[in-house]
């Protein structure tokens, strides 16, 4: 379980720093409870945006009404695997 | 990784929070083909936009039509014309439900009984001359005796080249009657002799637009960033234009690679069934567009390019709170 949180973690985190073209970090150091609208400088529309590749890559639907939810990686992460869960 | 408190010391950090979760998502709304007034100028009516549809008479349908675009995520409208207050029961549809901004010429005051705090937006385009030139009459005389002192409105001050050196005396009139001031840019619909600017009048009317707000910067709604883009057409030294535009109607864009635009933006017609292709007029060249409204959202929607200095993200904050002061999401 634990393992497999942090797989979600890194990789949302891969998807975030590819997608939003960050610079001078990896999916490994990634601060995973670094908040991402008061610091990273997400917006709704980059989140649309990963919210389509997560999608995609977990199966699950990202409703838009939960992305003010959404603040860190960890958050994400856990999202996911309570969406997964929910659909086993 | 470049973060956000990395740029900015307490008090901008505060004011980036303050505005970093707003997730303003508006649309703008014809409300009617008709107009008081016939302004050399008006894209509205320059373009044909009043003929594209005919206006929706049911009052009814204005208000379940409203329940729709709340259910499409709008949280700002932004109301424009004709001149809406020809129609304050559709207006009302909107204010009832949803934060709203009723762009109008003044010359028929909202009642404030009925819609105590909704912004308001008095278009004003210069001095008395060429208000007369350019829309057959001095509105300021009548919009200034409506809204004299009102809280929850202000003049829209479409700048001309022929207001360069005076836009002092307008901006003081204008504190006199105890309003405050957003300046824009006449893009010149209509090719009115004498109005289309120059690049040498840009570059002075951006001194001006700045020394303004020095001078008066508790009645000019602004920041020089916005004065810049506006004047230069540059943003970051990339050129606005259709390619750029934020503001183009989400369903109908087919701009390949797709810019960063407004979230489920749409520009509604009357009829509420037709689709304008943006916020402005369709036959504008939008290499020479001056909306302010669009330069505005153009900033706000590249958040992350300002995440490189202090100085830009500063610039992106300013910009920010200046739409959010303007549409009341934040106080002036």
């Amino acid at each position: 379980m634990s393992n497999d949180i942090n797989q979600t973690i890194t990789r949302i985190a891969e998807i975030i720093i590819n997608e939003l073209k960050l610079e001078d970090v990896t999916a490994e150091t990634f601060d995973a409870d670094l908040d991402l609208v008061n610091e990273v400088g997400i917006d709704s529309m980059d989140m649309a945006t990963v919210a389509l590749f997560l999608r995609d890559e977990y199966e699950i639907q990202i409703d838009e009404d939960d992305y003010p939810k959404l603040t860190t990686v960890r958050i994400i992460a856990q999202y996911i695997d309570n969406k997964r869960n929910s659909n086993e | 990784m470049i973060t956000v408190s990395s740029l900015l010391d307490d008090h901008w950090y505060e004011r980036y929070k303050k505005i970093s979760k707003l997730n303003i998502r508006s649309s703008i709304y014809d409300v009617t083909d008709r107009c008081n007034l016939r302004c050399k100028g008006c894209f509205f009516f320059s373009s044909g936009e009043h003929e594209v549809a005919s206006e929706e008479k049911d009052v009814d349908k204005w208000h379940s039509f409203v329940e729709k675009e709340m259910d499409r995520g709008v949280n700002l409208a932004i109301l424009i014309g004709g001149e809406p207050t020809l129609c304050l029961d559709r207006v009302e549809a909107f204010y009832k439900r949803l934060p709203t901004f009723c762009a109008t010429n003044g010359l028929i005051k909202v009642p404030r009984d009925r819609f105590p705090d909704m912004m308001v937006g008095i278009s004003l385009w210069g001095d008395a001359e060429d208000e007369t030139i350019l829309r057959g009459k001095d509105t300021f005389k009548i919009s200034s005796a409506n809204y004299q002192g009102d809280p929850h409105a202000y003049y829209l001050y479409t700048i001309t080249p022929k207001q360069l050196g005076k836009t002092e005396k307008i901006v003081r009139k204008i504190q006199d009657v105890g309003l405050k001031v957003q300046m824009q840019l006449l893009s010149n619909d209509e090719d009115v002799d004498g109005f289309s600017w120059q690049p040498d009048e840009l570059v002075a009317i951006r001194a001006e637009m700045d020394d303004m707000l020095d001078k008066y910067p508790e009645t000019v709604i602004s920041c020089k960033y916005y004065h810049e883009i506006i004047t230069t057409g540059k943003m970051l030294d990339r050129p606005f234009g259709w390619m750029e535009c934020p503001s183009v109607t989400e369903p109908i864009d087919n701009r390949e690679p797709r810019p960063r635009r407004l979230t489920n933006f749409i520009r509604w017609s009357s009829d509420l069934h037709t689709m304008h292709r943006c916020c402005t007029s369709e036959t504008r060249d939008c290499s020479t567009c001056k909306d302010g409204a669009a330069h505005m959202s153009w900033v706000m929607v590249n958040k992350r390019a300002h995440i490189k200095t202090t100085k830009d993200l500063q610039n992106w904050i300013e910009v920010y709170e200046m739409f959010a002061k303007l549409y009341q999401f934040i106080p002036w």
